[in-house]
């Protein structure tokens, strides 16, 4: 049983509805009225060489070479790749690895930087005029400038913007609703840069070459809906604000799709099957700098959050700056956080060494105190059925979590894992407190695994019998040749015998033997 | 920096817990109960503390045997829940024993060899309270009309009621309200002769008749409920779903035959109907989760009551009819399932409407 | 009465002929289950599992002689897809099945001395350098076999478990709380 949402009475725009879904604690008062203010040259930065989803990108910089601000460090290895720039100008102190700002804490590729505090801007890539240029020249400046999905899923926007060309798009979305708790980084660039971020959707909706363009943000942010009503036109472009209600998972790219244009997107296909292309507000931002002032991603507001930061605040920083100096910035932790993460409280990462690098999808930094963060102690299943209610998806968490717990991951299959979302509505319902996102997770992983597995093994049977085929091609030529010597061999001595017999051999004869012989 | 082993994500968690599900539960049988122990005095107070004892006995004494941590499911307020049940559905002078049994019915027999919390396939309170009926005939209906705490026995003529099985009751024994028209129709009468010699439709309501311990007051009864679907503790669908079919049904039938067939109001306001909507039938372990099975579970349930009562043996049909759903409640979880976000009903993904640049030109 | 038992035995006979004629006609040949094996092995003749080849492998388990889980190579998807056929037919004893932990083969470069004893013992061509030349292995073709482990001369090449990248890692299973506390304090 769903009522209307009372915001449905003053929006009648707004006629749409996502199943599911909670309205979790926001905490966003800790940091909602605090300006954005620019984080100091850090003492090192680390760059890792995949920020984005698709292949990592190549460094073309050695040890000991000096980068200027906005130089090209490592560039897009494929079409689904992004360049990494230098984020201000100093010394590459190291090309190796570095522990990943990932949960995992694996080593990955990373470029280290020493910044020599100067701040040098080498050559910036070249203005374009939007009103002037092509979809394409817009798309290729955006790939030029490395800027990807900066909501945290982290998809190379140019590649979006490319869409174009394979579907017919009708319809840009602007993602501001920014569901995830305490989070305020897009809030506060909507109330301040709302300017900058509306050319910016009219730079995306030019190269998209969409019919409308709906900017949706969560009734929780009055001043961001009146900045953005404000700055709603640009390059021809007028956009609609259009007020979603306040409910995790209101970001999440299909739930905001279904709830402007009330389409649902099939399972395992895009919303551009919709004609519909989703971006977030702070990628509208970096295209803007990277088209009028032909700037590249070297930079993000990211919130700095939780009741475990002495001085909460959105922060303007260079990206690679290691998250403990973000957090020195801030004052330090008031007490031992019981977890640090990078992103939102529901789907952020946990990371335990805080010296990793804040990178182009890193949206908020929180050192939450146990106070905030679940119990460990967890009850057994009673079925309440609250995951079912929260699932956004209309998945059974409870009986997926059963079968993952009993080993029958292709049971779980069978029944929808592959089609969570890992939002954590589930978890975040759940009376016994149990770790249900992680399971699934955990499912996910071990199918993938199994996959690939499956492949290797073909490959290796594929591998074993080419093995086989050309070590039999081997022998049979030692064969050949064998018999083919054995052959000369005879024809030779007959030939000497007949030349011994006649005393005078035809020369002719013998250095054809002679030709064959030596192949 | 020192962190524990990280976990992985939702970090931040809603304030609900099993206890305080289980804690909600209770306050909100809590009005019906007094007024139902203030109804039938003090052997009704010894027969509900003894059961609720008990219940919580057995069910610490299976974790022990079972070797499981006896303090987070002794804590947790399952058993006291089940066992206050139980008690709610008892004759209110059957004496201790009565009580006790049935305690270890639903602790012992329903939930914990289920493999306790969570587990059990059928509702701990009605396979206790079906057990008795059938097992103690006269004992389970061995009515008596409320007089109120102090007009009844005293706290030792109380005492000897419910420990001693004393039969000497100073009220008056009388048949409740189901079991009446039960007795009447059997014997030849027609609705029509039997509806004035009923309660009043007020005492019914509020519960001045004969019953269970527990279950005479359909108003208290409803407010609970009302309090667990504010508290969002059940959803309105199974409640909804009973009652509805209950009404529905007895309205069809008694327009039809009204000789034969109680009206639905009555149906509405006497037995367990009340208890069973809000309190029974929404038992998490034992009903579907998704809503479309909730609404088949409920109707299922509603139908089955009506169908007992009316045509079956038993005045009063709740239990099995609880019992024969829970039985299916698995079934249904299998074939109706919410429908995937971007599928069809089948699984299917949904079609496109509109199909990509490639395909069209 | 003569007749009675005429009838009977020409029944009989009938009958019998029946049945005879049926067992020839719907004969189903038994597949033999060695081919069937081979087939599931991945037909590299690393000899992980100690027997010559994989035929050698299908030889032994056909007979009950090996287990189902001989071959590392394979890993569990082998062992299961073994486990389909092997148990019914020839009634080899099937334990539970775990899952085995990829290992794959690494070049200490120090020791290498580029002998090229291991690329050419290499079932899947994993190994890659020419003469002379250190040596590299190609993670995703080996297959933990361990055969170039006993060719190495110089002992440069030792068996790990595989690493895990960003791509491949994924959370551990939950614990599953309260449920298992009961095996604990059991224990």
């Amino acid at each position: 049983m769903r009522l209307p949402s009372i915001a449905t009475l003053f929006h009648p725009l707004q006629s749409f509805s996502i199943r599911g879904g909670i309205h979790p604690e926001t905490h966003k008062h800790l940091t909602s009225e605090c300006e954005i203010e620019t984080m100091p040259m850090p003492t090192l930065i680390r760059l890792p060489l995949q920020q984005h989803i698709g292949a990592e990108a190549e460094p073309i910089v050695r040890r000991d070479d000096l980068v200027l601000k906005g130089q090209l460090i490592a560039k897009a290895r494929g079409p689904l790749s992004a360049n990494i720039h230098a984020p201000t100008s100093g010394r590459v102190i190291a090309v190796g690895h570095f522990v990943a700002p990932h949960a995992s804490g694996l080593p990955v590729p990373t470029i280290t930087l020493r910044p020599d505090g100067e701040d040098r801007w080498g050559p910036h890539l070249p203005r374009l005029r939007p009103e002037n240029a092509s979809p394409e020249e817009i798309a290729a400046q955006v790939a030029a400038a490395g800027i990807v999905g900066m909501g945290g899923a982290t998809f190379p926007s140019a590649v979006k913007l490319n869409l174009r060309a394979k579907y017919d798009l009708t319809t840009l979305i602007l993602n501001g609703a920014e569901c995830e708790p305490y989070l305020t980084c897009d809030d506060r660039l909507m109330r301040e840069r709302a300017e900058e971020i509306a050319d910016g959707i009219g730079i995306m909706a030019r190269a998209l070459g969409v019919k409308q363009v709906f900017v949706a943000i969560e009734s929780n942010k009055p001043q961001a809906i009146e900045a953005m009503t404000r700055y709603n036109r640009a390059l021809g472009y007028t956009f609609k604000v259009h007020v979603v209600p306040t409910q995790y998972p209101m970001g999440s790219e299909k739930h905001l799709v279904k709830m402007i244009t009330g389409r649902e997107t099939p399972a395992r296909a895009l919303t551009a099957d919709l004609g519909v292309v989703v971006h977030n507000i702070a990628t509208a931002h970096a295209v803007h700098l990277a088209v009028r002032y032909g700037e590249p991603l070297i930079a993000r507001t990211v919130t700095v959050s939780g009741h475990g930061i002495r001085r909460p605040a959105n922060l303007r920083v260079l990206i690679g700056t290691p998250v403990s100096e973000i957090i020195a910035h801030c004052g330090g932790f008031t007490e031992e956080p019981d977890r640090l993460l990078l992103g939102g409280p529901m789907m952020g990462m946990p990371i335990q060494n805080p010296r990793v690098p804040v990178v182009k999808g890193t949206n908020g930094i929180l050192a939450l105190t146990a106070a905030e963060t679940p119990e460990a102690k967890t009850m057994p299943c009673i079925r309440c059925g609250r995951c079912v209610q929260g699932c956004p998806v209309g998945l059974t968490p409870f009986e997926l979590n059963a079968r993952i717990h009993a080993g029958d991951l292709e049971g779980a299959a069978k029944v929808g894992l592959m089609d969570c979302l890992a939002c954590g509505c589930c978890s975040y319902n759940c009376p016994a407190n149990l770790p249900l996102v992680q399971s699934f997770q955990f499912a996910k992983g071990k199918l993938a695994e199994r996959q690939s597995r499956k492949h290797q093994q073909e490959e290796t049977k594929r591998l074993a019998a080419a093995r086989k085929a050309r070590e039999e091609a081997i022998l049979e030529a030692k064969k050949q040749m064998m018999l083919k010597r054995k052959a000369e061999m005879a024809a030779k001595k007959k030939a000497e015998e007949a030349a011994a017999a006649a005393e005078m051999p035809p020369p002719a004869t013998a250095t054809a033997i002679q030709g064959e012989a030596t192949p | 920096m020192t962190m524990h082993m990280p976990v992985a994500g939702p970090h931040t968690h809603t304030l609900f817990t099993v206890s305080r599900t289980m804690l909600t539960v209770v306050v909100a049988l809590t009005p019906a109960t007094l007024f139902g122990l203030w109804q039938f005095g003090w052997p009704a107070i010894f027969l509900f503390l003894t059961t609720v004892l008990s219940a919580w006995v057995f069910e610490v004494a299976c974790l022990w045997i079972a070797k499981k941590p006896i303090r987070p499911f002794a804590t947790d307020g399952s058993a006291i829940l089940s066992g206050w049940l139980v008690a709610m559905t008892l004759p209110p002078y059957a004496p201790w024993w009565v009580g006790t049994i049935g305690a270890f019915i639903a602790i012992v027999l329903a939930k914990q060899i289920f493999g306790g919390l969570g587990q059990n396939l059928f509702n701990p309170a009605m396979v206790a309270r079906a057990m008795l009926v059938v097992a103690l005939p006269v004992q389970m209906t061995t009515w008596i009309a409320p007089v109120g705490l102090l007009d009844g026995p005293s706290f030792l003529h109380g005492l000897s009621i419910t420990f001693l099985g004393a039969q000497d009751f100073d009220a008056v024994s009388s048949a409740s309200t189901l079991s009446h028209i039960k007795s009447q129709i059997s014997a030849g009468a027609t609705m029509g002769e039997i509806l004035p010699t009923l309660a009043d439709l007020e005492s019914r309501l509020l519960g001045f008749v004969p019953g269970s311990l527990g279950e005479t007051s359909t108003l208290l009864l409803a407010l609970g409920g009302l309090l667990l679907l504010v508290t969002r503790i059940i959803t309105p669908t199974i409640p909804l779903a009973v009652l509805g079919t209950i009404a529905t049904l007895s309205a069809v039938c008694s327009f039809f035959a009204p000789d034969r067939f109680a009206p639905p109001i009555l149906h509405l306001t006497s037995g367990s109907t009340m208890l069973c909507a809000f309190f029974i039938a929404t038992d998490y372990v034992t009903s579907p989760v998704s809503t479309a099975g909730k609404w088949v579970y409920g109707i299922g349930i509603g139908t089955l009551i009506f169908v007992i009562r009316t045509f079956g043996a038993f005045p009063e049909g709740v239990a099995f009819a609880v019992l024969l759903m829970n039985s299916v409640t698995p079934l249904i979880e299998t074939y109706i399932r919410p429908r995937i976000f971007g599928r069809s009903r089948s699984g299917k993904p949904l079609g496109t409407t509109k199909p990509a640049k490639g395909a069209t030109k | 009465m003569i007749a009675a038992a005429a009838s009977m035995s020409a029944l009989g006979l009938g009958l019998g002929y029946l049945l005879g004629a049926a067992a020839r006609k719907f004969h189903v040949e038994t597949p033999p289950i060695v081919e069937e094996i081979g087939k599931i092995l991945p037909g590299t003749n690393c000899g992980a599992c100690g027997f010559p080849g994989c035929n050698g492998l299908a030889e032994a388990m056909a007979e009950g002689n090996a287990p189902l889980t001989a071959c590392t190579p394979g890993g569990r998807d082998v062992a299961l897809a073994l486990a389909e056929i092997v148990t019914v037919e020839a009634g080899a004893e099937a334990g539970p099945i775990a899952e085995i932990e990829p290992m794959v083969a690494f070049v200490f470069e120090d020791h290498c001395t580029g002998c090229q004893k291991c690329f050419k013992r290499c079932p899947t061509d994993a190994i890659v350098g020419g003469a002379k030349q250190i040596h590299t292995v190609v993670m995703d073709a080996c297959i933990g076999c361990d055969a170039c482990i006993e060719v190495c001369p110089t002992e440069a090449i030792v068996s790990r478990v595989k690493p895990k990248s960003l791509k491949t890692w994924y959370w551990d299973k939950p614990q599953p709380g309260l449920a298992a506390a009961r095996a604990e304090t059991a224990a």
